[in-house]
């Protein structure tokens, strides 16, 4: 099976990664050769196995909903590539 | 004292001793850093002054009878936990300058035993690789033949310890990251049961699979490593609240009419002779040791790598989704919108292969395939745990190759995705069922490269994995080889 171009870059556009013409056409026949190997999968039945999501069966644990974080806030913004009083700064997205 | 032979288990002996403090013990490892790490390029953070403040504190602990085996310790921590104020990258560009405001629970766990953390190894980006030659950071080279490769993805840490640059290391294994580079350098590497050790600041790949352990020169080492490491932590979900047992306390016990099988599809066609060989003297060994050794059957093992193969960039391209320029980590240069910040930030940040996976779990997951791939290998991976269940209805261990080959060369699989991945084949069914693995050196290739043997357990059984494994080392000395640098 082969990838066609405009899925290898609708994916592109989902993931958010910017990809160049030509890194699509790479995408496209690297990708399709590892959906090749994954058609293995075809061969075998499993109308009645139950999906696997994690390795071991476990329920989520719950919390009592206290406050436990210490204010942070100066430690986070310090990790942004820009912030600006007490926010993160980012490009206008309304006009 | 003799660095390169010393084991974390001989070191904390010779501490208490007085033969030697932590402080000198440090200098040792900083020196050998010095020598050697520019060209192995094993660790690609140091901490110099914080590993002297934690020895000198590591004496004091000492002289006053307050010291774990750990304590004053040379370790060396993969770039993949989160270490407050040092460097955390991943071996990203997206991370190349991101400094946490905290320590993931293993950092803690191994500060408060008193261990001397040296610096943050090299990996395969985002942990997605086997041979550490996909960092941001340049590679790694093996200290046994600097042509070759490491493994990876804790390849970093492989080197570090391979060429005693620590005495102990940390590794993470979605896939066989700790194992087949354990394998590859001559160590004893060990990947607990999944939600054995917590997960919490451990930078996220596939977090159905990605578990931490150690990387260490025997398995009484890995006992003593892993005994810091494992516990339940409320900060992760998916952490299992079961007590930890005194591993180092079980280490002796006999191994006579311990049951180990051994699953005839991990020894089919492309597995190297002489590693078959060495395999089989093993298994000789061990019944001389007193344990039984059973054929067993795991018949859907061939569908592993596809298997992993969606779920693990299935999972990693929605983790990785939170890397985007925003809160934290790299920017792209003047972006003129809120998309093109998003679109440019990643295609900058992100190296090549983390790009495929993402592209990959992304169409896996995409409306229109998610039954056909994703639910499909979900599927799959019930009926290869259910393998393993039915196989330890027979047996207490499974015996294995831990890799098909001895290191590759550098370069020589880095253009061929697919051959890449399956260099995974006889690690990865080990995640996709959670259970503990260890990987134990076993022999040497004709060229001196080491080998590895992979035990496997039973969930929450790494004691009975350490006991065998120990075993073997008491009666073998393939694990005191060390590499000429």
């Amino acid at each position: 099976m082969s990838l066609p171009i405009e899925t290898v870059q609708h994916v592109a556009k989902l993931a958010r990664l910017r990809i160049t013409g030509e890194e699509a056409e790479v995408y496209a026949q690297q990708l399709s050769r590892i959906l090749g190997l994954m058609a293995q999968l075809d061969r075998l039945p499993t109308d009645d196995v139950a999906p696997m999501s994690h390795a071991v069966a476990v329920a989520l644990p719950e919390r009592p909903d206290r406050v436990t974080g210490v204010d942070q806030r100066e430690a986070l913004l310090a990790c942004a590539p820009e912030s600006e009083e007490g926010c993160f700064r980012v490009p206008k997205i309304l006009e | 004292m003799d660095f390169p032979y010393l084991t974390i288990a001989s070191a904390a002996a010779a501490l208490r001793q007085g033969e030697f403090s932590a402080i000198e013990l440090t200098r040792a490892a900083l020196q050998r850093i010095e020598a050697y790490n520019g060209d192995l390029n094993a660790y690609i953070t140091l901490d110099p002054e914080g590993a002297l403040a934690a020895a000198e504190v590591a004496d004091r602990r000492l002289k006053s009878g307050d010291a774990t085996p750990l304590t004053g310790i040379p370790i060396a921590m993969k770039d993949i936990f989160c270490t407050r104020g040092l460097r955390t990258t991943c071996s990203s560009r997206m991370l190349a300058d991101f400094v946490p405001p905290y320590d993931a629970t293993v950092v803690r766990k191994l500060r408060e035993a008193g261990a001397v953390m040296m610096g943050k190894t090299n990996m395969d980006e985002f942990a997605m690789g086997s041979s550490t030659e996909t960092s941001y950071f340049g590679i790694t080279r093996n200290p046994w033949d600097r042509e070759r490769i490491p493994g990876g993805s804790s390849g970093g840490s492989a080197a570090a310890m391979a060429a005693s640059l620590c005495l102990g290391a940390t590794g993470t294994d979605t896939g066989g990251s700790i194992r087949q580079p354990a394998a590859l350098t001559g160590l004893t590497g060990l990947k607990p049961t999944y939600g054995r050790v917590s997960r919490y600041g451990m930078i996220a790949f596939a977090s159905s699979l990605d578990q931490a352990g150690p990387m260490t020169w025997t398995a009484e080492d890995a006992a003593l490593l892993l005994q810091a490491m494992a516990g339940h932590d409320p900060l992760d979900s998916t952490s299992i609240d079961a007590p930890v047992p005194d591993y180092a306390a079980h280490l002796n016990g006999s191994i006579k009419g311990l049951r180990i099988g051994v699953p005839g599809e991990y020894f089919g066609e492309g597995l190297d002779p002489a590693l078959r060989e060495v395999l089989d003297n093993a298994q000789q060994l061990f019944r001389k040791l007193g344990a039984v050794i059973f054929p067993v059957s795991l018949p859907h093992t061939e569908y592993a790598i596809p298997t992993y193969y969606i779920l693990a960039p299935a999972e990693a391209s929605s983790n990785l989704a939170r890397y985007d320029g925003i809160k934290f980590g790299y920017r792209c240069d003047q972006p003129r919108d809120l998309s093109d910040l998003y679109t440019r930030t990643r295609a900058e940040g992100f190296g090549s292969e983390v790009k495929r996976r993402i592209m990959l779990g992304t169409y896996v997951l995409s409306s229109g395939y998610y039954d056909a791939y994703y639910r499909k290998a979900q599927k799959v991976r019930r009926l290869i745990a259910g393998d393993f269940e039915t196989a330890f209805h027979q047996v207490d261990l499974l015996l294995t190759p831990t890799t098909p080959s001895t290191a590759f060369r550098l370069g020589e699989k880095s253009d061929d995705p697919v051959r890449m991945y399956l260099s995974d084949i006889f690690t990865i069914n080990v995640n996709l069922a959670g259970l503990p693995g260890i990987s134990v050196p076993c022999g040497v290739d004709g060229q001196g490269l080491p080998m590895g043997m992979q035990l496997i357990g039973r969930p929450l059984e790494e004691a009975v994995m350490l006991k065998a494994a120990h075993a073997y080392q008491q009666a073998t000395g393939w694990h005191k080889r060390r590499p000429r640098l």
